[in-house]
């Protein structure tokens, strides 16, 4: 009990654990060492995965994924989720595809309207969820429903296609003479921008706050509502980048563009770390995630396993890592408990800490 | 078996407790908890907040298992893993806060998971009703069985919470702090349905801070304190005085050391604020150094209005200004920059990110001018917040521990310390002692003296009498969202305050404790 | 009992049942369907009033009313099942494959397949759940995946056609007692039953109760974790069996049959007034849910509006219905807090 009379200042050290110890023994170090095992081991167990265009095939083909998932951090970390990315991802497709192919606009500026369409209806997901109090879970799963409505409604049975030459081959093309596309350089920029958005800013800390406890946050003065209203609309915003993209790349469009690549994100976020429950997560293990999801994906269809081998896997990865990050930590936290129950006298909060952190 | 015989009864005593301890992680919140109460009797349990009367209750509904210790119902070993194994074991509980099924009917939330059932085991509605009417006519209160418990209040919910112990037919029936927020008329009723209950030889736990209400009701009383047994005494063998101060373990006048302090200006000014369904026509000020204690019983809407005020609720008329100028609703960020400072009344929902390290707790408020370039480091945040945990002497190995690792005062000194980082003109603190043990209340008390000696404006909300009479230099009465009295400090008693905040015969200081 | 209080409470019992009724979300929900079904009707009257119009008015919800209802027991206790599409298709194939090694196989113990199968599936999203303690939404999103993923490697291209299933069992897809479909006529029974069961039953409030506040039902000693599997081994089963008549009515299953359907699930539940957080609504609403539901798909070519946009119809009702009962709860608290300010 404490019933200090002293009032000699008294200095605190900034971390109970020393930098090894922070850097190695938590879930991002974890999903990193997954992703390098995976890769080591694919590059000499399966055929052709060592040659040139597997990087490339990868990159290409989960860069949606991995825009998607930046953003989807953030939500998850407030402890909201996004449904609707993937719909929103096709809706911006279908409208460059409509703009571009039968109205003759130029690429750039149909690529803005999309963007700017999407970040409206990430807002419009925010504006329920932030200012009409509604569950992001409910109100996403309308918006699902509603923004792949809207890409349907849009361009119907056609299949649309004959983007201009010159614009479609560029997010595909190689950085240089590496085995890079240059969709990586756009993706480059908005990791780190979430990264240092996330991590580095008064606003990524109330990001974190907000997950841990809303209350808490609000009346300390974060702004609850606006934190969520901003994070879906750059849901949105990004998901529709990722649509235009996709529309480059396939060089055409059709209602099932994108569909079912909310689990994909979703998966990979929560394989990276990212707590369902909010609060807790970052960025680079997600980014590690989603790149282990792509590895897997890659060296299973080089093996000759069908995409269903892969959507299988997925979903297991997704449920395997919510069950991990809920109930390990418990296991975990029994041990201590036990040890503290043997002894009858008062523990001072300095004990048992430790071992209770490291659990976490 | 229908009078009390103290603790040398010769039948198995229906509820023994012995040498109890529990701790959550590194928090000893029960370190040995002894209780033994005989069928046919009233047994009063007393202590401090924190003494650690919540979490042996706890214990003997089966929400917590204890660590260690003896626990005995009616001479058996009994070990709870549930509440459903305390209920069948005949044990009733009614908790301080009301736990209701919002979206249920009354009726349903008093028969959940023990319906009256008809033909077919189908759920009989008419008898479920009539049998709500009957308890609640014993009661003597008038609550329809039908609506849905949304929306009803405080005092309502607690009713339906002590309908539903009462018609659980128990051998033991444990009562944490049902009076709370009753007037003295369903206080007289349950009173007379407990005595009832009594005669008919079972056993009663009575937790409260109203020693007339111990003393009125009661047959025998336990102290405890700092999480330990102290002592049990007949109560017609015992005085208040013996009580109190074995509960406190020191002398009352020691732990409430307001110093006068020069009072200035106005800083907050309250005019006509108005929320339908929380309070009325509420209008005062406070000045620098001056510390105003808000009074009233629980539910009275005294939170209701700090919230108000501070902005993390709205309002629906009336105006706050600080230093003259207004200041908007609804944005605590506005009224943080216009200089408030908000301890609120649930620490670990409200006051800190519970989860979160004491750094960051710390630096909460005033990170956004911390960061460079619109760049916040960890570095940044580690050394903005020692020197506040210093100056607090907050307990801690290092600025990443939890918060959740700490003790309740520890908590709150980081809550305190997190705010007065902000350098504010005004301090609202909603309970600022609650679940703290007494040391750290004594240096909380002699913190908040010297904060109005530098000037601080303190609006205090605090449901302990001594507390309110021991630091306020002016007492604001609160009753039914009403202010009902202004008391300076010179003149303020137990007495009136109390008249005040009931508007009924004065009563001795009603007070809660957290849920730890 | 006291006698005092037993007599106004039986006097207004007949009133009351009406005011309650006319009050009910569920009523609003009949008026629009009444509603389209008008406009749709003058519009082509053939669209109720000829013989295949009156059977598809009725036999189109068939499916949708089983899997709704499975949904709703999962969505009042705060749970969802996304994973009840993938049951479906399972089921359906299943039958196919039964039928396949013997034709001769009665219906009824298809029926038992089918509703075995889903309650094992409905039983490890709800062992994974309960178990766990994890979002039930993530999991069934799992589930979802991995058990379509299944599907298609069991599967292939693979399709189970009319050939595969026996005359006796397609004649049950179409097949009409008194002009009302058999598959809708065991489709209402189930809304019945189980609208029976959480109505009168004490397991069925308890599934309320645990929806309205899980830490109360905890606090209360409610058998929290035996409920709520028991929701999703009822969810389960139910897809099972609408996977049983999905391949009765089209006589067709592939690795693709009842992808998407959970939504469509959902969105019945919603607009039928079940509260997504749990703790409110009812079968009934449900069930009219997802009348409306399958009704304005059939009724948007008539009303002008192209098919194509029938997702997007399914997405803005589900948002409608949740802002609704959103903006209507509000009001109704703030009425009874001002209530008790008056008292």
């Amino acid at each position: 009990m404490s019933t200090a009379t002293a009032t000699e200042a008294r200095t605190y050290p900034a971390y109970s654990r020393n930098l090894a110890a922070r850097l190695l023994l938590n879930r991002e170090a974890a999903v990193i060492v997954g992703l390098v095992a995976v890769y080591l081991y694919a590059m000499g167990n399966v055929p052709f995965f060592d040659g040139p265009l597997t990087i490339f095939n990868l990159s290409k083909e989960y860069a949606p994924i991995l825009l998607m998932a930046l953003p989807m951090t953030l939500i998850i970390i407030t402890g909201e989720i996004d449904l609707s990315v993937a719909s929103t991802l096709g809706a911006s497709a279908a409208i460059t595809g409509v703009l571009v192919v039968e109205h003759d606009l130029s690429l750039p500026l149909a690529a803005l309207v999309a963007i700017l369409v999407g970040a409206l209806l990430g807002a419009l997901n925010g504006f329920f969820v932030a200012y009409v109090g509604l569950p992001s879970l409910a109100v996403t799963i309308g918006s699902l429903a509603l923004y792949r409505g809207l890409a349907e409604g849009l361009i119907q049975d056609k299949r649309i296609s004959g983007f201009p030459e010159g614009w479609q081959d560029w997010p595909t093309e190689r950085i240089g003479t590496s085995q890079y596309p240059n969709i990586l350089i756009p993706i480059a920029v908005l990791v780190v921008l979430f990264a240092l958005l996330l991590h580095f800013t008064s606003f990524g800390r109330g990001v974190f706050e907000i997950g841990l406890s809303d209350e808490a946050a609000h009346f300390s003065g974060v702004n609850v509502a606006r934190t969520k209203l901003v994070l879906f609309t750059l849901s949105g915003a990004v998901a529709a980048f990722a649509g235009v993209y996709v529309a480059l790349k396939s060089n055409s469009v059709a209602t099932d563009t994108g569909n079912g690549f909310e689990l994909k994100v979703i998966a990979g976020v929560l394989l990276g770390g990212v707590s369902i429950f909010g609060g807790r997560g970052a960025l680079h293990g997600v980014v590690a995630g989603v790149l282990l999801i792509a590895v897997l994906n890659s060296a299973l269809q080089l093996d000759g396993q069908g995409s269903e081998v892969i959507q299988i896997i997925i979903g297991l990865l997704l449920v395997g890592s919510v069950i991990a990050s809920n109930f390990l930590p418990r296991i975990r936290a029994l041990i201590p408990r036990r040890a503290a129950a043997s002894t009858t006298a008062p523990q001072t909060p300095a004990t048992g800490d430790e071992t209770r952190k490291v659990s976490q | 078996m229908t009078t009390a015989t103290g603790t040398e009864g010769r039948t198995a005593p229906t509820l023994e407790l012995r040498s109890v301890a529990k701790s959550f992680g590194a928090v000893a919140a029960l370190r040995s908890g002894t209780l033994e109460v005989a069928p046919g009797s009233i047994h009063a349990l007393v202590g401090e907040n924190g003494a650690g009367k919540s979490t042996l209750v706890k214990i003997v509904a089966g929400v917590h298992r204890r660590d260690s210790g003896v626990f005995r119902l009616l001479g058996e070993d009994v070990d709870f893993g549930s509440t459903a194994d305390s209920k069948s074991a005949g044990v009733a509980v009614i908790y301080q806060e009301p736990t209701l099924f919002p979206d249920l009917s009354v009726a349903e939330n008093i028969f959940m998971g023990r319906h009256p059932l008809g033909r077919g085991r189908r759920i009989d509605r008419t008898r479920m009703y009539d049998e709500s009417n009957a308890l609640f006519a014993r009661l003597g209160v008038t609550i329809d069985p039908r609506r849905v418990a949304n929306g009803l209040s405080i005092a309502d919910q607690q009713l339906i919470e002590i309908a539903k112990a009462i018609s659980l037919d128990a051998k033991l029936l444990v009562m944490d702090e049902p009076t709370a927020a009753l007037s003295g008329n369903e206080v007289a009723r349950l009173f007379a349905v407990a005595r009832s209950l009594r005669d008919e030889g079972r056993a009663l736990v009575f937790i409260s801070h109203r020693f007339d209400e111990v003393f009125d009701l009661c047959d025998t009383v336990t102290v405890m304190r700092d999480g330990a047994y102290v002592s049990t005494h007949l109560v017609a063998e015992t005085t208040e005085a013996e009580i109190v101060s074995r509960m406190v373990g020191r002398e009352v006048a020691e732990l409430f050391p307001k110093t006068p302090a020069a009072i200035g200006d106005v800083v907050l000014d309250i005019q006509g604020l108005g929320s339908t369904g929380e309070f009325h026509d509420i209008s005062f000020q406070v000045r620098a150094g001056e510390i105003v204690g808000l009074a009233g019983l629980v539910g009275a809407g005294r939170s209701e209005i700090a919230r108000a005020v501070f902005g993390v609720d709205g309002y629906d008329e009336g105006r706050v200004t600080l230093h003259g100028k207004a200041v908007p609703k609804k944005q605590p960020r506005a009224a943080i920059r216009a200089g408030m400072a908000f301890v609120p009344e649930d620490r670990r929902q409200q006051g800190l990110v519970i989860e979160g390290s004491v750094a960051r707790n710390i630096a909460s408020v005033i990170r956004g001018g911390l960061a460079k370039g619109g760049l916040l480091t960890a570095a940044a945040e580690n050394k903005a917040s020692a020197p506040w945990a210093s100056r607090l002497q907050v307990k801690t190995s290092a600025l990443d521990m939890r918060a959740a690792t700490m003790s309740g005062g520890n908590q709150q000194k980081v809550v305190i310390a997190k705010w007065l980082a902000t350098d504010p003109k005004l301090l609202i603190i909603d309970e600022p002692t609650r679940g703290i043990d007494v040391g750290t209340k004594a240096e909380v008390h002699r913190l908040l003296s010297d904060l109005a000696g530098q000037g601080l404006a303190i609006l205090m909300i605090s449901s302990e009498l001594p507390e309110v009479l021991g630091m306020a230099d002016r007492v604001l009465v609160v009753c039914e969202g009403r202010l009902t009295a202004d008391i300076a400090r010179e003149d303020a008693t137990p007495e009136n305050v109390m008249a005040a905040a009931t508007r009924s015969a004065p009563t001795a200081p009603p007070t809660k404790e957290p849920v730890s | 009992m006291s006698t005092a209080t037993l007599h106004p409470s039986q006097e207004s019992a007949a009133t009351r049942v009406v005011q309650t009724l006319l009050r009910s979300r569920e009523l609003a929900i009949v008026i629009v369907l009444a509603l389209i079904l008008v406009v749709a009707t003058t519009r082509r009257s053939s669209f109720v009033f000829s013989a295949d119009g009156w059977r598809d008015t009725l036999l189109a919800p068939s499916i949708l009313l089983l899997l709704a209802v499975g949904q709703m027991v999962v969505v009042v206790t705060r749970n969802v099942d996304l994973s009840v599409g993938s049951t479906l298709g399972i089921t359906a194939y299943a039958t196919g494959k039964i039928f396949v090694s013997n034709p001769e196989t009665s219906v009824l113990v298809v029926f038992a397949a089918g509703l075995a199968l889903g309650a094992v599936v409905g039983a490890l999203n709800g062992l994974l759940v309960t178990v766990f303690k994890v979002p039930a939404l993530v999991i069934t999103l799992g589930t979802m995946y991995v058990l379509r993923g299944a599907l298609t490697h069991e599967v292939g291209s693979d399709r189970m056609t009319a050939g595969d299933y026996p005359a006796h069992f397609e004649k049950l897809g179409n097949q009409q007692v008194l002009t009302i479909p058999v598959l809708t006529i065991i489709a209402l029974v189930v809304v019945a039953l189980v609208g029976y069961y959480l109505h009168t039953a004490r397991g069925g409030r308890e599934l309320y109760a645990i929806g309205s506040d899980p830490d109360a039902a905890d606090l209360y000693g409610l058998p929290s974790g035996r409920r709520v599997l028991g929701a999703f081994v009822l969810c389960g089963a139910l897809a099972g069996l609408a996977g049983v008549f999905s391949a009765a009515r089209y006589a067709t299953a592939f690795s693709g049959t009842g992808s998407g359907i959970e939504l469509q699930a959902v969105a019945a539940v919603v607009i039928g007034g079940v509260a997504i957080f749990g703790g409110s609504g009812t079968v009934w609403g449900a069930a009219i849910g997802a009348f409306l539901l399958v009704t304005i798909n059939r009724a948007l070519p008539i009303l002008g509006i192209s098919e194509f946009w029938q997702g997007a119809v399914v997405g803005a009702l589900i948002i409608g219905s949740i802002v609704l009962d959103r903006v209507l709860s509000i009001r109704r608290t703030h009425k009874l807090v001002e209530a008790r300010d008056h008292a």
